[in-house]
């Protein structure tokens, strides 16, 4: 299929599954619905991205709502779907904020999350077709 | 590489790459956006440093 293609739409309930799939795993969604090369460039550069973020020492921020700036970079960090969460399970992203990359490993992981989100949203574009 | 200016370009070349995928369909477009908005993420990060660089902290 070519990229620049309208795909058909699909139904209802098979866009919101493959905007929860493009949100779990990075790219997901397009490869879903035949784009194979976005999905896999959003899959290489964002996971790319996020490892490069907890390799800086940033912190996958904890959601402490007394903190709304700290609450807000924790929904964005939430934005990477799996990766997020298997590197929270593992206990990476402790960050340490002494580390002189710090800031910049965060702004790796907030980025990454919110570009994420981005793909996710033009994945729905896709899958109704208007894309 | 963890200088501010490697880590600069790594950024800008992650979110170029991105954002370049996102808008333009074609690869050979998003190739051209890509590298437009890759120097000028570069440029204008080395532009405003030195537009900052009098400002006492």
């Amino acid at each position: 299929m070519r990229a620049t293609a309208v795909s058909p739409a699909q139904s209802t309930s098979t866009t919101y599954l493959i905007c929860a799939v493009a949100w779990a795993i990075p790219g997901a969604g397009h490869l879903w619905l035949g784009r194979r090369q976005k999905g896999l460039t959003f899959l290489i550069t964002l996971l790319l991205m996020f490892g490069f973020g907890l390799w800086l020492e940033g912190r996958l921020f904890p959601f402490e709502w007394s903190q709304p700036l700290v609450a807000l970079a924790a929904f964005a960090d939430l934005g990477m779907g799996i990766p997020f969460l298997i590197a929270r399970g593992m206990g990476a992203g402790a960050g340490r904020v002494i580390a002189i990359t710090y800031e910049y490993g965060n702004a790796f992981l907030i980025v990454a999350g919110l570009m994420n989100m981005l793909v996710v949203l033009d994945a729905f574009d896709v899958a109704q077709g208007r894309k | 590489m963890t200088t501010h200016i490697g880590l600069m370009a790594v950024f800008s070349l992650c979110v170029s790459i991105v954002f370049a995928t996102l808008m333009r369909d074609e690869p050979s477009e998003q190739l051209r956006f890509g590298a437009q908005l890759l120097g000028g993420f570069i440029l204008g990060g080395v532009i405003l440093g030195w537009l900052l660089y009098p400002l006492p902290l």
